[in-house]
């Protein structure tokens, strides 16, 4: 059987899970954004104290986050790579015909590196800690603003759910086709990589069709039931702000704060 | 005599998508020709009633019933709702929220990850309070018998857990009918019965109104009347009891009758003295008991 891993959660009873998602996606969106005006290595171990707080307040198992790293580690090591090459410097660390590595280049690498793997361990701490749902609805929230300019904020978030809750069904079904062809004596398993995803190919097209199928009745049954996008519509659960979400809020600001006093300081002092 | 649901010369008519892929030879001046999927079916179904609708594939069973739920117009003809026209723009909400459908794949109307969130789906539609939504989700989980699962992702029940929750979904809206279209015909034995029991109840307990699409003898012969379709037309109309004792005319549509129809007519073929109407096991064996106490 397939796995999914896309939107994993952990289940537990932790601040961080109890926290408003809308809070939450908002914390993570600073989070991330202020990841990027650090530029000073002081900056990316407050950062790091931070999120190993957040972590441990969460009860995520620590675990948890590094698989969820693993699959993204090639492209932080590419991206490393890169910058170490790429980066035109002044002090030349090594030179062999073409390579030049200047020091610029290494600390660029490891600035991204370090922001990278910030920056998923942050944002896997918010699909961790909330429940699809709870993420759906806070998108939605967080994207009503722009129904003004026209951003169908309701259509995305339904979208959303309804893609999620769809994900074991159609695995499910690959499942069967999978098997299907197998007794009929398809080969998924040997062959190098070209012929392995041409014999994806009698997977998906039956896959595929019986998505639309299920498209065409899933909308009759929401029709049926009244569904007409968000026109007076209401919610059986509903957000509501706590007093923990304030401290939260003021926690990361305060934090964000010190990181601009830091970044001034370093730019004074010329400490990297 | 009141009608809930009332349809008179009503037509519909479509023209079939173009088959050549399926039916190659011969076919191809066929397609685009319009087929009358309903061909003036005039019909009342009183408050309250349990009527079973039944007729082989293509007979236009399902078609009619999109009809009560304002999913189809019709091409000629006219549906009526608790009085009010299908045909009007206005009043298609306030039919849509008094007739409840089930439909025959339960994976397909499920939209929620979880179930209570799938019952809150429709009376959420409806614009009613939040407080309101959880009492009504509570009360038609429980009605179903599926409050214990409140909390639970879909995917992991049973076909007939599936279709409860589609059941409890429609109750949280308070219809006054329900229209279950082949919702058993993707199930097993078991998950047949649970949903003819919930359905049952609903029927007895709750009043009601019940079409019960299906090609299940055994199911329709328990509803209180039996309307049989073919080729877009009503061609036999009555009790079970009555419907199931025309035998040949079933058979001559293509149609079986249930098991216990279809013996006790044996049965008196061969001269054993069996009343007309015996359409349930529990019936038969009673005849059958008198007739060898005799």
């Amino acid at each position: 059987m397939l796995k999914v891993t896309i939107g994993q959660y952990y289940p537990a009873q932790s601040f961080i899970h109890r926290l408003d998602p809308r809070m939450k996606l908002l914390c993570t969106m600073l989070f991330i954004v202020f990841l990027f005006f650090v530029n000073n290595f002081l900056g990316y171990a407050m950062a790091f104290v931070l999120l190993a707080t957040v972590i441990k307040v969460s009860k995520v198992p620590p675990k948890f986050l590094l698989r969820g790293l693993r699959a993204i580690i090639f492209i932080i090591i590419f991206t490393a790579i890169l910058n170490i090459f790429f980066t035109a410097g002044e002090t030349i660390v090594f030179e062999w015909r073409w390579m030049r590595i200047s020091q610029e280049g290494l600390l660029n690498a490891a600035r991204m590196a370090l922001r990278l793997t910030m920056l998923i361990i942050g944002s896997s701490i918010l699909t961790l800690t909330t429940t699809p749902i709870q993420l759906t609805d806070a998108i939605e929230s967080a994207l009503k603003p722009l129904k003004k300019i026209r951003v169908p904020a309701h259509e995305i978030a339904m979208m959303m759910t309804i893609a999620l809750r769809f994900i074991p069904t159609l695995i499910e079904e690959m499942d069967k086709i999978m098997k299907a062809q197998m007794a009929r004596g398809a080969d998924f398993d040997t062959g190098g990589i070209i012929k392995k995803a041409r014999s994806l190919v009698p997977l998906l097209v039956p896959l595929f069709i019986s998505a639309f199928r299920r498209a065409e009745d899933l909308a009759l049954a929401m029709e049926s039931r009244c569904y007409r996008g968000d026109i007076g519509r209401t919610r059986m659960k509903q957000m509501r702000y706590a007093l923990r979400d304030l401290a939260a809020f003021i926690i990361i600001l305060s934090f964000i704060a010190g990181i601009f006093v830091l970044n001034h300081v370093a730019a004074v002092y010329g400490i990297w | 005599m009141e009608f809930i649901v009332k349809a008179e010369n009503l037509v519909y008519k479509y023209v079939a998508p173009s088959s050549s892929d399926e039916n190659s030879a011969g076919d191809t001046t066929d397609a685009g020709v319009p087929l009358l999927a309903l061909n003036g079916i005039n019909v009342g179904i009183k408050k309250g009633e349990f009527v079973a609708v039944l007729g082989h594939n293509g007979s236009g069973k399902s078609t009619f019933a999109k009809h009560i739920n304002c999913l189809l117009q019709p091409t000629s003809g006219m549906v009526w709702v608790n009085g009010i026209s299908t045909a009007d723009e206005e009043t298609i909400w306030d039919i849509r929220q008094s007739v409840g459908m089930v439909f025959q794949n339960p994976d397909n109307q499920i939209i929620a990850t979880i179930v209570e969130e799938d019952v809150a789906f429709g009376p959420e539609n409806l614009g009613i309070p939040p407080s309101e939504i959880r009492k009504r989700v509570d009360e038609a989980l429980a009605t179903v018998g599926m409050s214990e699962f409140a909390g639970n992702p879909p995917h992991h029940l049973s076909g007939g857990q599936k279709q409860r929750v589609a059941i409890a979904g429609i109750l949280a809206m308070r219809p006054d009918i329900i229209v279950l279209d082949e919702s058993t015909a993707m199930l097993d034995p078991n998950g047949r019965k649970e949903v003819m029991k919930v359905v049952k109840q609903l029927n007895e307990e709750e009043g009601i109104t019940i079409v019960f699409i299906t090609h299940y003898m055994d199911e329709a012969a328990l509803a209180d009347r039996v309307i049989v379709v073919a080729d877009g037309k009503i061609v036999i109309e009555g009790t079970p009891a009555e419907v199931f004792s025309q035998i040949d005319e079933l058979k001559a549509i293509g149609l079986d009758v249930p098991q216990a129809a279809e013996i006790a007519h044996k049965l008196r073929n061969h001269g054993i003295n069996l009343p007309q109407g015996v359409v349930t096991p529990q019936h038969l064996v009673e005849e059958l008991e008198k007739c060898l106490l005799k």
